[in-house]
């Protein structure tokens, strides 16, 4: 697909805005049309995207709509990329594309793990990389990187306990910017 | 109370198992729910993350320079196949052009770095199914390939040699010559592993019509790499959005027919004859020149410079402390690692760090299928869809 389609586009599909970076296709969607933009994709004759590479999610804090949940789209008929992002906030319910691409089972799952954004009708949403029982979504940008619980075996109670995390040193962060460029 | 045979209760219920996470068949911390009729499997429910580092999370917090040894730590046996996807990330945010000789390098490195995981992969996978001596073989040859490593970058596996503006360091004297070497050599083992492998019928039992993907369901998995080709699917990155200098090589794509793990076996036997073919072509084209972007603001001054100009140790200190801002942007970058396609998802955000970094690993998408391949086959065979798949836990679990 080219950029004169890509314009097209623009007058069949419901798109909040689209752009092309170093070759890269990127279109912006509500989440209430991302069902509909993504069969479009898959099964336009001249779009043929069916392969879906992966599904990422993004935390821009302090924006109104916070999670992003970014769709990566491959066409090996055409040789082209696309991604489609849609942008939700906490509460938000996104439709689960399972019906549609049944690999995104599993990155759809990622993404309700690390940053809590629910997907509707998805058929087996459990936690997928972080411990069972974890509680919290670790990849949101308000999550200590140091976490909230520590897990070790404790020899005298024989089993693996959690407690919370006891940091002899506050986790550090540091800003490299120069004082003199940084904006304030 | 006389019960009558019709009576009773005679339903049957599936037998479940817990495949792993200690099994040596498991390629690592897989744990495998099984639920087994007999000996066939009915459903098998991977559980990943048991290996789960929040390598993306730690990256956020690190600068462009420091994030970049966390992709030799995902997919651990092919290690500068994911540096160097992530530094073309960097390099495409950054519109950092470089030289040519650092191409050069770049693939020669991403050969070895094939051939060093599909002989894991295909040793591994015939130690699974019973087949132990290729395995030792393999790893004698894998041995001679870290020496490699070692030799460019001091690490036999954790390298962090590929970075953002071209490679670390030039490559020292003598290492063509031993390459060529090795490249005249290996060919010889590799048919000395086919012997044992490919006619055995007891491999061959074992492997023909197991965990076939057709086409169209393969594309439907989004699978990658060798997974696709072996449905008959010619799709290598390499040939289709050449990156480096890969454009201007000559090599063959292998592809299968029948989407089993036979298939899957000879092309990887026959990349890794491509991927030699490769490096031969390529230390001919190696000619003298810079290794790296002559931008200091990118990558570090050599040595001598620092001994002779105070500019040169400011952006020494300035490089290594504060690191290089990224400008804001976005990318999706993929390149054909030997396990498929892997991809960076890079946002910056003009800072020195990465405002996200998603790690798009090909194995985390091959094992969902592992259902629908492993399905009505015996347990068995479980460990050999495992292994074709050529599941690494680093890369999955991240």
């Amino acid at each position: 697909m080219n950029i004169k389609n890509l314009k097209s586009m623009e007058n069949t599909l419901p798109l909040i805005s689209y752009s092309i970076v170093n070759d890269e296709k990127s279109i912006n969607a509500s989440h209430k049309n991302l069902l509909f933009i993504l069969t479009y994709l898959k099964k336009h004759i001249n779009c043929q995207y069916h392969l879906l590479t992966c599904v990422s999610g993004i935390d821009i804090l302090n924006s109104q709509y916070r999670f992003g949940v970014i769709y990566d789209l491959l066409s090996v008929v055409f040789n082209s990329r696309i991604r489609v992002k849609i942008f939700v906030n906490e509460v938000t319910l996104v439709y689960s594309v399972v019906p549609l691409f049944k690999n995104s089972n599993w990155w759809e799952r990622e993404v309700w793990d690390l940053y809590g954004v629910y997907f509707q009708n998805h058929p087996d949403l459990r936690r997928i990389l972080t411990d069972y029982g974890f509680e919290g979504y670790p990849m949101r940008k308000d999550f200590p990187l140091s976490g909230y619980v520590e897990v070790r075996y404790d020899s005298s109670k024989k089993k693996v306990v959690v407690e919370p995390i006891e940091l002899a040193q506050e986790f550090r962060s540091f800003t490299y910017e120069t004082p003199w460029l940084s904006e304030n | 109370m006389i019960l009558k045979k019709k009576e009773l209760n005679r339903e049957l219920k599936n037998f479940t198992i817990n495949f792993g996470p200690q099994h040596p068949a498991a390629h690592g911390v897989l744990r495998l729910i099984l639920e087994l009729d007999g000996e066939v499997v009915k459903r098998a429910d991977p559980h990943i993350g048991l290996l789960h580092r929040g390598t993306e999370k730690l990256i956020e917090y690190k600068t462009y320079l420091q994030a970049l040894p966390y992709f030799d730590r995902l997919d651990y046996v092919s290690m500068m196949a994911q540096e160097h996807t992530y530094s073309l990330a960097v390099e495409k945010l950054g519109g950092i052009k470089i030289p040519e000789r650092a191409k050069v390098i770049r693939v020669i490195f991403l050969e070895i770095t094939r051939i060093l995981n599909h002989l894991l992969a295909v040793g591994c996978h015939a130690m699974d199914v019973g087949a132990m001596t290729p395995f030792l073989w393999a790893f004698e040859e894998r041995e001679k390939l870290m020496e490699f490593y070692e030799r460019v970058s001091g690490a036999r596996m954790h390298a962090a040699y590929i970075r953002p503006g071209g490679v670390s360091a030039d490559i020292p004297l003598g290492l063509l010559d031993d390459l060529y070497l090795f490249a005249s050599q290996f060919n010889t083992r590799l048919d000395e592993i086919e012997e044992m492998l490919t006619g055995n019928r007891i491999w061959k039992e074992r492997l023909v019509d197991i965990g076939v993907v057709t086409a169209k369901n393969a594309i439907e998995w989004g699978f990658s790499g060798v997974m696709l080709r072996g449905s008959g699917i010619a799709w290598d990155l390499r040939k289709t959005q050449p990156y480096e200098v890969y454009n201007t090589i000559s090599f063959d794509i292998p592809v299968g027919s029948n989407g089993d793990c036979y298939d899957r076996y000879l092309i990887r036997v026959e990349e890794m004859r491509q991927s030699l073919k490769i490096i031969v072509e390529t230390i001919n084209m190696l000619q003298p020149g810079p290794v790296k972007t002559d931008d200091y603001k990118i990558s570090p001054p050599s040595r001598l410079e620092m001994k002779n100009s105070m500019e040169a140790v400011i952006h020494h200190f300035k490089y290594y402390t504060e690191g290089f801002v990224v400008p804001h942007g976005e990318t999706y970058s993929a390149t054909e690692a030997p396990k498929g396609e892997f991809g960076v998802y890079l946002v910056s955000n003009n800072t020195e760090k990465p405002y996200r970094c998603k790690i798009k690993a090909p194995g985390f998408g091959h094992l969902q299928a592992l259902d629908d391949m492993s399905k009505n086959h015996m347990i068995a065979d479980v460990v050999t869809i495992i292994g074709t798949q050529d599941i690494v836990f680093g890369e999955i679990d991240r």
